[in-house]
């Protein structure tokens, strides 16, 4: 692997911005790696060598004009291929956009774009986002770079893998219920779903819009706060992003945990099937402490209702969203012998039997008769999961929990829908109350996978959330026996 | 009816009447909002539903909609919510339609109609709610394929549904007919049913009279003019009672009016109908709506036509028939009340309008705007006539030329040579002329006592001068030339 791509993206933006560093240089270096680690990996859907060293090029003919370079300059970005990249194909990993090219960027990606980001492919993910394993791509196969058996997590399982095979400095993944920090906790990198409404959505395929975030995913907390920098903000193209600018994400990086008050709700970490993954979790939270935080038991006695719920809203918004792909303008079009025909058959061929179900769950839970006892309730009950979040931060911080009650387990092991669903379980209350929240690398679980602690903040409490994560993950790197920093072993040798 | 029937029935009907309303812009995104464009011309990935495209309200249609709101008298909401209706159609691309389901923009209104109720007072219909909505595409069926043209969607529209309160056809019409009036105050649409910025479907039920509870009620859709309305509910009636009357039971279900074959035939039953299954827009935040905006819109709005009928009846003494047609459309109430300010002869400027206005209007199907008359022209041509430049006859050839060529009454006259002249000399000829052809017959005639020779010369006058004198002073001149004879 090129030592270039052991830099973090501040440090490598630098370097290229300075001219120490070509951004062709770096681009190469990337496709280079992906090259080799994708026949394990099989990260990316599109890859396009030429696309990518264009972008690199225009860069560097942009440093030799003497033009200021921006904050991301060179920067190999992968982007979920639920998000738009003009010109390029978006798939949402379905055969029912089978020949769709994006006519336009997402607000993200012209953000990346206009910050010098070189977008070096698209990376796959569950159909339309929907799943916890990437499993439920139609189109690949992704496979965890610390174990080649494994799943990488999802939905966002293409960006998680990419970044910890080194293939991307950065990449976007989108968060509904757990879809960044799942698969971030899995593959052993910082993933980061910002409060609802920091980031647009303009351009992210929509699965379910009242928890649909753009998130980035990264080696590092810094690198978090720099791709914050450059895509959160107020978007006209989108009514609910917030309209103030949000904080100076970097800057806000230098303060520290002293005096923060921790949340931890205690079931949590009891509950924890695998004792090797609860005893990280609980090791991180006295770190915490012992950087002068003080932890506080806390209730959130509606939060376990958060997954009946979440499938409702979530599956209900979806049957909606989903709509749209009916064979008649984009994507597939089935053989059909009328109009009617064309819908039922499209659709019956494009979508996979996971996007189905949840489509036919909506469908349900909307429909005349239901709505008050399905849709209805749930909105209901995700405002008192809400009042548990308010209350709660009434009394600390950030909340502290595992992200997940397991770390990567085997591809196949989950075949059963509602096993899968588990997975969730610590990640999607946080996304019905828009909290920010992310996974943190914070150690290994007995059989050496990565283990990633969730911590979350309340809704625009980006700013404080990411300081405590960068100020835990410098006292955990600062760890010579984790070794956090170390690469993913299924790309030694 | 036409018919005699066992039992007397009574019509129910209530209209829900689709209004496009003529903002810059598309109701969420940017799109130009135009009729007659080359097909998807006017799109975006917004109002094409792409994948990953976000609606953004457009404030200026929320605004036009709350002053369709105060205008039918209504409450305005204190926030401005969206639900989706999904349902799928070729024409509507992303498979649901942004409306309103369970707050409408607009409720509790009522609409005043020029027409008693029982005890004589103007008969009110109240008006339901008016929500917001976006506008599908078009679906232009061919023989084998069907053409899908997206510059109509997303175009904002308010739907205007009226209570069950009219109960005939013709209130139907006169609903309608009042409602368009009202609008076309606002400057809000073009409320053209040709264009489709007006679109109007039908509910109709029929019950004996005096029973409180309604029947069992027919929507009707593809209503393409208020004349269709009219027309349709006509039948729709009649196939009511004609099913009760067999015994038969009426179905609720959606029937189409068939505009060849003048009859409606059934599209979908109740039980087949779509559940639209709304639920909020998770794309739209609430926003929402400060009571300074309501009141300023509000503060703007144009005195409306209930209002300023009674105005005219008041100031102007008119008669009612000749008020109503003046403020049954804005432009003309505005055309007559600026040449009034010009000529303060509010009745005669009122006959001119109501009569020979109206005429040139409803002859070319035409609008004021298409023609070139202005008040101030109007009110010059009337001034010929009052100083006997032109005559009754005269002034109306020439007011028929002047809204086309647009010229001043003096000089349209001139040009068609129809002014008489100071000088009267060619009066005192033509006289003189007639007198002499006539000197055995009606000069002998009106000698003898008989008045109605008069006419007869002052006709043959007329003819010699080609209309170019007042008729009114001829006989006057007649008898001083006998006289001088």
């Amino acid at each position: 692997m090129h030592e270039l791509l052991q830099l973090d993206a501040s440090e490598a933006a630098r370097r290229v911005r300075d001219g120490s560093v070509p951004a062709e240089h770096l681009a190469q270096a990337a496709l280079a790696h992906a090259r080799a680690t994708e026949p394990r990996v099989n990260a990316f859907l599109d890859q396009d060598e030429a696309f990518v060293l264009e972008q690199a090029r225009a860069v560097d003919r942009d440093r030799a004009a003497g033009k200021a370079l921006g904050l991301l300059a060179g920067v190999p970005v992968a982007i979920k291929d639920n998000i738009h990249v003009l010109g390029r194909p978006t798939t949402c990993a379905s055969h029912m956009l089978r020949g769709f090219v994006a006519p336009y960027d997402a607000t993200v990606t012209a953000r990346l774009k206009a910050a010098g980001a070189v977008i070096v492919g698209k990376v796959n993910l569950d159909e339309f986002a929907m799943g916890s394993s990437c499993e439920n791509s139609a189109l690949k196969q992704t496979r965890n770079p610390w174990d080649a058996s494994r799943v990488p997590g999802g939905s966002s399982g293409g960006s998680a893998a990419c970044v910890a095979a080194r293939s991307a400095f950065i990449s976007l993944g989108s968060d509904t219920g757990g879809s960044i920090r799942l698969p971030a906790s899995f593959c052993g990198v910082v993933g980061y779903k910002p409060s609802y409404g920091r980031v647009s959505r303009y351009g992210l395929v929509a699965f379910a819009s009242s928890l649909d975030q753009v998130g980035p995913f990264a080696r590092s907390v810094r690198d978090i706060a720099l791709a914050m920098k450059v895509m959160a903000g107020r978007d006209e193209m989108d009514s609910t992003t917030v309209s103030n600018p949000g904080p100076d994400y970097p800057a806000a990086l230098a303060e520290d945990l002293k005096g923060k008050r921790v949340g931890v709700v205690r079931e949590y970490f009891d509950r924890v099937p695998d004792r090797s993954v609860a005893a990280v979790c609980e090791a991180a939270v006295q770190r915490l402490k012992a950087l002068g935080a003080a932890v506080v038991e806390i209730e959130l006695p509606h939060a376990d209702f958060g997954l009946h719920v979440y499938y409702i809203v979530a599956s209900a918004e979806a049957s909606s969203n989903l709509a749209r792909f009916d064979g008649v303008r984009y994507g597939l079009r089935a053989a059909a012998e009328n109009g009617i025909a064309t819908y039922v058959n499209s659709r019956g061929e494009g979508f996979g039997p996971e996007v189905k179900r949840r489509i036919m769950l909506g469908t349900y839970a909307l429909s005349a008769g239901h709505y008050d006892q399905f849709y209805g309730r749930a909105g209901r009950v995700r405002t008192l999961i809400c009042r548990d979040f308010a209350a709660a931060f009434a009394r600390c911080d950030l909340i502290a929990s595992p992200c997940a009650p397991f770390a990567a387990f085997a591809a196949g092991a989950k075949a059963d829908p509602l096993s899968m669903y588990l997975c969730d379980v610590y990640t999607i209350p946080s996304s019905l109350a828009g909290l920010a929240a992310m996974s943190l690398p914070a150690g290994f679980d007995a059989q050496g996978l990565p283990v990633g602690l969730h911590l979350a903040a309340a809704p625009m409490a980006d700013d404080l959330l990411l300081a405590s994560a960068h100020a835990l993950e410098q006292d955990l790197l600062a760890d010579r026996t984790l070794n956090l920093n170390r690469l993913p072993r299924g790309l030694q040798g | 009816m036409a018919h005699a029937t066992a039992v007397d029935y009574e019509p129910v009907i209530g209209l829900e009447v689709h209004v496009q309303l003529k903002t810059a812009s598309k109701m969420f995104c940017g799109c130009r909002v135009q009729f007659g464009a080359p097909a998807n011309s006017l799109t975006c990935p917004v109002c094409l539903g792409l994948p990953g495209a976000l609606p953004m309200a457009n404030r200026q249609a929320v605004e036009f909609g709350i002053r369709v709101g105060l205008a039918l008298n209504c409450q305005i909401a204190h926030r401005v919510k969206f639900d989706r209706k999904n349902y799928f159609y070729p024409d509507l691309p992303k498979g649901y339609q942004i409306s309103q389901h369970d707050e409408p923009l607009c409720f509790d209104g009522e609409l005043q109609l020029p027409i008693p109720d029982a005890t004589g007072a103007p008969k009110v219909c109240r008006i339901t709610r008016a929500h917001m909505e976006e506008d599908a595409g078009k679906s232009i069926h061919m023989d084998a394929s069907t053409l899908v043209d997206l510059n109509r969607a997303g175009t904002p529209l308010i739907e205007v549904v009226g209570g069950p309160d009219l109960r005939s056809p013709e209130e139907a019409y006169v609903y309608l007919t009042t409602l368009k009036r009202n609008l076309s105050y606002l400057g809000v649409s073009d409320l053209s049913m040709e264009k489709g910025s007006l679109r109007c479907d039908a509910n109709i039920s029929v019950r004996p009279r005096g029973r409180q509870q309604f029947g069992v009620r027919s929507e009707i859709k593809n209503l393409n003019s208020f004349r269709a309305v009219k027309a349709a509910l006509e039948y729709e009636i009649k196939r009511h009672i004609r099913v009760l009357e067999a015994g038969g039971t009426l179905h609720q279900e959606t029937r189409l009016w068939d505009e060849e074959k003048l009859e409606t035939r059934s599209l979908r039953s109740k039980e087949s109908a779509t559940d639209y299954r709304f639920f909020p827009e998770p794309d739209l935040n609430l926003f929402d709506v400060p009571r300074a905006w309501v009141d300023g819109v509000r503060a703007a709005l144009p005195e409306m036509p209930e209002k300023r009928l009674l105005r005219f009846l008041h100031d102007y003494k008119l008669a009612r028939a000749d008020a109503e047609y003046l403020v049954g459309d804005r432009a003309i109430a505005d055309f007559y009340e600026a040449a009034v300010a010009l000529l303060d002869n509010p009745r005669k400027v009122a006959a001119w309008v109501v009569v020979e206005l109206a005429r040139e209007l409803n002859e070319r199907n035409c609008d004021l705007a298409d023609l070139k008359l202005t008040p101030a022209t109007l009110v010059e041509l009337i001034g010929l006539q009052d100083a006997g430049r032109l005559n009754n006859i005269t002034a109306k050839e020439v007011f028929r030329a002047m809204v086309e060529s647009g010229e001043g009454a003096e000089a349209c006259a001139r040009r068609l040579n129809k002014l008489i002249e100071r000088d009267d000399s060619a009066v005192q000829a033509a006289i003189a002329e007639v007198l002499g052809e006539f000197k055995d017959g009606a000069v002998a005639d009106l000698r003898a006592g008989k008045q109605a020779a008069m006419g007869f010369l002052v006709g043959q006058c007329m003819r010699k001068l080609r209309g170019k004198a007042n008729p009114k002073d001829l006989p006057a001149l007649i008898e001083d030339a006998i006289r001088r004879e």
